[in-house]
């Protein structure tokens, strides 16, 4: 064909068939955006994660009541006063004492006990490596080992926390345990998943 | 084009085929008439199980289908279903499950014997990286079939390494919301992963099997020589002096180790379906639970080396990320071997010494890092705390650290070692020992 013809614009042939297919792959890329949204958590699993009622006047001191939200479990320890000064001992075997990591806590939580109640703690509980559930370890010693003042073991991987959900430094785990977003609507029933400024 | 030869060769009903379909052509250019190296040993049998295996998967998949519901709700149930009440679901599922370790068992085989016979030379570098991106396929297939049962195991190991994809800077928890579509492992996650397991991944493995297979046909087989059959060729036919017909001299070959492999496989299905473990896990017939976890968590056998390079690596600066990349870059670093390999010989009969024993090395560090994947890292205590540097860290993890340093120094160290080591003179046309 092309030997045929006595003229070809091999410049506009160029630029015809560039914008042809400059046309299509963004109309093919666009035609992407729906599959790969539908992919996205639904509108039912969005609702299913809203915010959850907890009533904590049952939960005695030194004891843990554990919840679901967004099916994660959520624990809510309700910490005795030796429990709160225990968290003063230890800032030099933990990796985050400080609470740099600023995404693991609300910022009303960003305090010495993590908490908005300085004995009670709402904590996630899943590890912070690789997703797995850690377990309540609460009382010194035992199982743990002499120097064990109490605090949350990972069994998958050996992740230690302590009271707050700080983690031990030498855990797999990066990062301290996640406080989820929550407000106290009374003395005795805490929301989950809802804060004063913003809806999580 | 050339058909038209071929058909004027049959008559018939073949001869009506023929003009209309390139059949006996097809037969004669990948079957009769297509010429392997007549030095094959056992190491080349494994390529052809693996088709097999590829088959049956398919075939027993499709039955398991019939019966299997891709429900959070229903799922576990329903294997159980399929395993007391489906005449004859127990077999099928022992089969398919037994099928995916032996897969894995065959698939390893055929990539050590690459390594050793240097498989992946010039020019069959593409036919390499197919069989890279075939066993990367591979993984995902297993993966996503693995949390179809939908029990603790399941549950937990996609828990895990759904998570993993949360420790991509940036864009991870995203990213892995993306992947479950939820904030958590949950039916819209099990309906997805089945999906990829009975329609999106076997269908990419279909097309990378033949594209392998196509490569294959285009450069022909290595042997265990690792000499060039087309460099010498009969002056008259054309034909490689040392090249056989496939079939019926390898077909029949195959259907041997075929034989062998069965009597393996019906052992295993009839008496050890779980393997004491390794195959299905114990955990795995407790239904999931997102609230429990499971005190121990290991990927099943074929993932456990990969799983220990994951867990070996300690977080750096905050982040998990390096140990998910070393983990990514131990599979993904098979694709590189055609070029890190300086080696002028192709096969081990002929390579020096140095190159035998960091093979060596590797397979050692590949089977201690699967077995260690299979135990909780505190299985052999740890070291005392008087220890400098050592004290007080996990016994296994240090093992593991070390044996992780040795299998990546197989790759990267390649291009020193198989140029150092002193080959030996290769013969000119392929023996038969």
């Amino acid at each position: 064909m092309a030997n045929k013809s006595k003229k070809v614009n091999l410049d506009r042939r160029r630029f015809l068939v560039t914008a042809t297919s400059v046309t299509g792959a963004i109309g093919a890329t666009a035609l992407g955006v729906p599959f790969v949204s539908s992919m996205l958590p639904s509108e039912k699993a969005k609702a299913a994660g809203a915010s959850v009622q907890v009533d904590v006047s049952k939960v005695e001191q030194g004891k843990v009541l554990t919840t679901e939200w967004r099916g994660q479990p959520v624990w809510i320890l309700n910490r005795s006063d030796e429990m709160i000064n225990s968290l003063k001992s230890n800032p030099k075997k933990l990796a985050d004492p400080n609470l740099k990591v600023s995404s693991q806590q609300p910022k009303y939580c960003q305090n010495k006990t993590r908490s908005i109640k300085p004995n009670m703690l709402v904590i996630v509980g899943i590890c912070t490596h690789l997703g797995c559930a850690p377990s309540p370890r609460l009382s010194p010693k035992g199982d743990m080992g002499e120097n064990w003042e109490g605090g949350f073991f990972c069994p998958c991987h050996g992740s230690k926390f302590d009271l707050a959900g700080r983690v031990f430094k030498g855990s797999p785990a990066p990062t301290n345990l996640v406080v989820p977003p929550h407000k106290y609507l009374d003395e005795n029933i805490i929301i989950l998943g809802e804060d004063t400024k913003e809806k999580a | 084009m050339a058909k038209k030869i071929d058909s004027q060769d049959s008559a018939g009903f073949i001869g009506w085929i023929d003009e209309r379909f390139p059949l006996s052509s097809f037969i004669k250019n990948h079957l009769t008439e297509y010429y392997a190296p007549k030095n094959f040993n056992f190491w080349y049998l494994f390529g052809a199980l693996a088709l097999f295996v590829f088959v049956m998967q398919i075939l027993t998949g499709i039955f398991l289908t019939m019966h299997y519901k891709p429900d959070a709700a229903q799922a576990f149930a329903s294997v159980e279903y399929i395993m007391r009440d489906v005449s004859f679901g127990w077999l099928i599922r022992y089969m398919h499950s037994t099928g995916s370790s032996l897969f894995f068992v065959v698939i390893y085989l055929h990539m050590f014997k690459s390594l050793m016979y240097g498989s992946y030379q010039k020019p069959r570098e593409l036919l390499w990286i197919f069989g890279v991106a075939i066993f990367l396929a591979l993984m995902a297939e297993a993966f996503f079939g693995y949390l179809l049962p939908w029990g603790q195991m399941s549950y937990w190991g996609a828990q895990v390494i759904v998570n993993l994809f949360a420790a991509v800077p940036f864009i991870g928890p995203d990213l892995a919301e993306w992947v479950r579509g939820d904030y958590l492992i949950s039916d819209a996650t099990l309906n997805r992963f089945f999906a990829f397991h009975v329609i999106a991944l076997p269908l990419a493995l279909a097309g990378l099997i033949l594209t392998h297979l196509i490569a294959l046909h285009e450069v022909g087989s290595n042997n265990p020589d690792g000499v060039e059959i087309k460099n010498y060729k009969d002056k008259k036919t054309g034909i490689p002096l040392d090249g056989i017909p496939f079939h019926p001299y390898y077909t029949v070959k195959d259907l041997i180790g075929l034989t062998v492999f069965l009597i393996v496989f019906a052992s295993i299905i009839f008496f050890a379906p779980e393997m004491g473990g390794y195959f299905l896990e114990a955990n795995n017939f407790i239904p999931a639970d997102p609230l429990v976890t499971p005190s121990h968590i290991a990927p099943v056998w074929y993932f456990t080396p990969f799983y220990s390079i994951l867990r070996a690596v300690p977080p750096i600066l905050n982040s998990q990320f390096p140990g998910v990349a070393a983990m990514g870059l131990s599979v993904i670093i098979f694709a590189f071997v055609p070029w890190l390999d300086k080696s002028p010989v192709r096969s081990i009969r002929y390579k020096g010494i140095l190159f035998k024993k960091w093979l060596g090395a590797f397979v050692v560090s590949f089977i201690i890092l699967g077995y260690l994947g299979t135990v909780p890292s505190t299985i052999w205590g740890q070291f005392p705390n008087v220890l400098p540097l050592l004290g007080g860290s996990d016994v296994a993890t240090v093992v593991a650290r070390i044996f992780t340093i040795v299998y990546f120094s197989f790759f990267i160290l390649m291009p020193i070692y198989s140029k150092k080591s002193i080959t030996k003179p290769v013969p000119t046309r392929v023996t038969m020992k």
